[in-house]
């Protein structure tokens, strides 16, 4: 589905990614674990777009297409779905709006004709009720006085209501409780399917308790420099990250 | 991503400005000066009463005393007022019947979305035309009649109703107010009058549509509102005019009057020609606006949004004289290419228990400089006065200024004033989320936009709130990168 080959990318003249090889097939879940400042984010924001790193050299193909210079909202379009870390508060811009307008966009994409809002409505309050939200959460400005645990879980309600070919899930664990991480899991684990794939970004384990990983990356430095499965988790969970670093 | 911005912001800068033809008619039309006879011509011409010629005289002499503001934070050349014409007003004869006017009028206020046609009318909307210095006609007048609403251009009101024109005319804005309402009091032309009658809710929203035509033609209306005992009116104002290549004079006076329990409601949908991205041309909008909430409970609301004008200088205020009366500013500033804007308000509680709101979105984009000016001030007597103050800025692009200038002045210890104010960049944070949704630039650009203004728009009456809407969208196209 995507496959990301050498790259190698900064910011602001500080180089973050150093020769980055991927390799994500439909149906996988892959995990990147990493200490921080180890350039997982920046991997997650590059794979999406993010105008504010720079490319320096590798590529990014999204089946088969190379994306390493489309614009955020093709690849978006193209199915790449970043679930943030930071949601951003849109001030006055309702929930029910902006993703009707986010929907509407990828069925124009797709040639299909605008969801009509009683139907989207009805789809929205299914995913609401899943997540354990109340359909009032529609009216509310985007992200705007949201707690953590709510801005996660909209990040999930849109990714279900998108529904796109590549979730990454960009430290999605972080600041949550129990409950909500619960909750969390249990919609990227409704949504993941054997023709979609997920890329999940994290500093620990927890998440991974409810969300089974295929293959497991850990990375230092902007490479990664390991691969393998679950058991992977724990010897970081028991170890840390030293044990990699020559 | 900087260079991007860049040249998007100047694609934005070529946008086309919709209502910017002229139309080709006949016009009556004084030489350009202003003097005592140019006065006299203007006063005889409306057939008016002696007193108002004098009320005219008098202010004009006053005019002449006066210096023009400098203390706004706006730039422009100086104003020769001797080059410009005092009056212009379509040749044929204007009837009491919209079956007279000029067809190539009635065009032009067909392409302008405002059909003068009763059968083609806006819903519920009664509409009064001005087309440089005259009324063209009032539609819905026998409708209203009926509910002894008085709604009708002030030339006509000057012959028909003169004692309610003598009772309040000037009575809110003084002609030595400043120096734009006194060169409105000494030569105003025409604009909207409107009366509403003792405990009459209005059974139609009242509007007027100002269309500057003729060039090198200053526009001078001045719009009277008398809102009596328990009365309610809903009143909206459009404005635009043809793109010229020299700046046009546009001061107007606008006043309101409401009787105990009485709420005057007044939007604004401004529209003028802004000038082109080099700032040549476009409107001088140099606005004198004032209610007074004459009774206890009455109540003052203006709602302005503002796109056009190459200058706006603006401040619509409420003083607040009976006791628990209302004054409110909601307003939207959008400043693009040179454009300069310093608009505000002044809220003056007098009464007792008066409560004022201010919430104001400044948009800045292009070169634009936004200004927010306001006065709170809480005179020795109003006990329990309230105030609450939000002024916010948004910007778009490098190069663009927004400015606050909050002035308070309180007299009397109980007052509770709360003054927030937010300046923020429309963040590449917020376009990349719209972005990796899917939503393309422009549509996030307004969506942000939009969102920022909500509080604003939802004052509007319905059918405007939907047109300011978009004409934000269609002025801020391409306007980031």
């Amino acid at each position: 589905m995507i496959k990301i080959k050498d790259l190698m990318a900064s910011i602001e003249d500080k180089q973050i990614l150093n020769g980055i090889n991927l390799n994500i097939n439909p149906g996988e879940v892959h995990v990147i674990m990493g200490r921080n400042g180890s350039g997982k984010s920046t991997l997650a924001n590059v794979i999406a777009g993010n105008e504010a790193y720079e490319v320096e050299k590798g590529s990014i193909l999204m089946n088969n297409e190379n994306i390493t210079e489309m614009s955020i909202e093709n690849r978006a379009l193209n199915g790449i779905f970043l679930c943030f870390q930071y949601p951003v508060a849109i001030p006055g811009v309702s929930m029910a709006y902006f993703l009707r307008s986010a929907l509407n966009a990828h069925l124009e994409h797709q040639g299909k004709e605008e969801i009509d809002a009683l139907e989207f409505l009805k789809n929205s309050k299914k995913i609401l009720n899943e997540l354990g939200l109340d359909d009032s959460f529609l009216k509310r400005a985007i992200n705007d006085g949201f707690s953590g645990g709510e801005k996660k879980k909209s990040e999930i309600l849109q990714l279900l209501s998108i529904n796109p070919k590549l979730a990454v899930l960009d430290e999605t664990d972080s600041g949550l409780d129990v409950d909500a991480l619960r909750t969390v899991a249990k919609g990227v684990n409704k949504f993941k399917n054997k023709n979609n794939a997920v890329l999940i970004i994290t500093h620990y384990q927890r998440l991974l308790n409810y969300i089974k990983p295929d293959i497991v990356h850990l990375m230092i430095d902007g490479k990664i420099v390991k691969t393998g499965d679950m058991s992977l988790v724990e010897k970081v969970e028991n170890d840390g990250y030293s044990w990699l670093e020559k | 991503m900087a260079d991007k911005n860049q040249k998007i912001i100047d694609q934005a800068i070529d946008q086309e400005y919709k209502y910017g033809f002229t139309t080709d008619i006949e016009q009556t039309k004084f030489k350009p000066g202003l003097d005592e006879e140019v006065i006299k011509k203007l006063s005889k011409l409306k057939k008016e009463p002696k007193w108002l010629l004098d009320w005219r005289l008098k202010a004009f002499k006053r005019w002449k005393k006066m210096e023009e503001p400098t203390w706004a934070q706006v730039k422009y050349d100086p104003i020769d007022y001797q080059a410009l014409s005092y009056y212009a007003a379509p040749k044929k004869k204007v009837n009491e019947s919209l079956d007279d006017v000029d067809p190539e009028i009635l065009e032009t206020y067909n392409k302008l979305g405002i059909s003068l046609n009763e059968q083609k009318r806006l819903e519920g909307v009664a509409v009064d035309a001005v087309f440089d210095s005259v009324s063209i006609g009032t539609t819905f007048k026998e409708e209203l009649a009926k509910h002894g609403v008085i709604f009708c251009s002030f030339s006509e009101a000057v012959v028909n109703h003169p004692e309610l024109i003598k009772k309040y005319l000037g009575t809110v804005i003084p002609a030595s107010d400043n120096y734009f309402a006194a060169l409105n009091s000494a030569v105003f032309s025409d604009g909207s009058f409107v009366y509403i009658p003792k405990g009459v809710k209005c059974p139609l929203e009242l509007s007027t549509y100002f269309r500057i035509n003729a060039s090198n033609t200053g526009q001078f209306e001045r719009t009277l509102i008398i809102a009596d005992e328990g009365s309610y009116v809903s009143y909206l104002e459009g404005c635009t005019a043809p793109m010229r290549d020299e700046n046009q004079l546009h001061a107007a006076c606008v006043e309101l009057v409401a009787h105990k329990d009485a709420t005057i409601k007044y939007s604004t949908i401004q529209n003028w020609f802004a000038g082109d991205k080099d700032g040549n041309g476009g409107i001088y909008n140099f606005v004198t606006k004032r209610g007074r909430c004459q009774g206890d409970n009455s109540k003052i609301s203006w709602t302005q949004v503002e796109t056009g004008s190459a200058v706006t200088w603006k401040y619509p205020s409420v003083i607040m004289q009976g006791d628990n009366s209302v004054g409110e500013f909601y307003s939207v500033a959008v400043t693009k290419n040179k454009q300069q804007a310093d608009t505000g308000t002044k809220m003056i509680h007098i009464g007792k228990n008066t409560k004022s709101t201010i919430i104001t979105k400044g948009i800045s984009a292009g070169e634009g400089q936004n200004t927010y000016r306001g006065a709170v001030k809480i005179l020795k007597d109003a006990e329990n006065a309230q105030n609450f103050s939000q002024c916010d800025s948004i910007l778009i692009g490098d190069k663009c200024g927004a400015h606050t200038f909050p002035y308070i002045d309180v007299k009397n210890p109980t007052a509770k004033m709360e003054h927030e104010a937010t300046t923020s960049s429309i963040g590449e944070d917020q376009l990349f989320y719209c972005n990796q949704r899917g939503i393309k630039l422009d549509d996030a650009v307004s969506m942000i936009v939009n969102g920022f203004c909500k509080e604003v728009f939802e004052e509007l009456p319905m059918e405007f709130a939907v047109e300011a809407k978009q004409l934000i969208e269609v002025t801020l196209e391409n306007s980031v990168g």
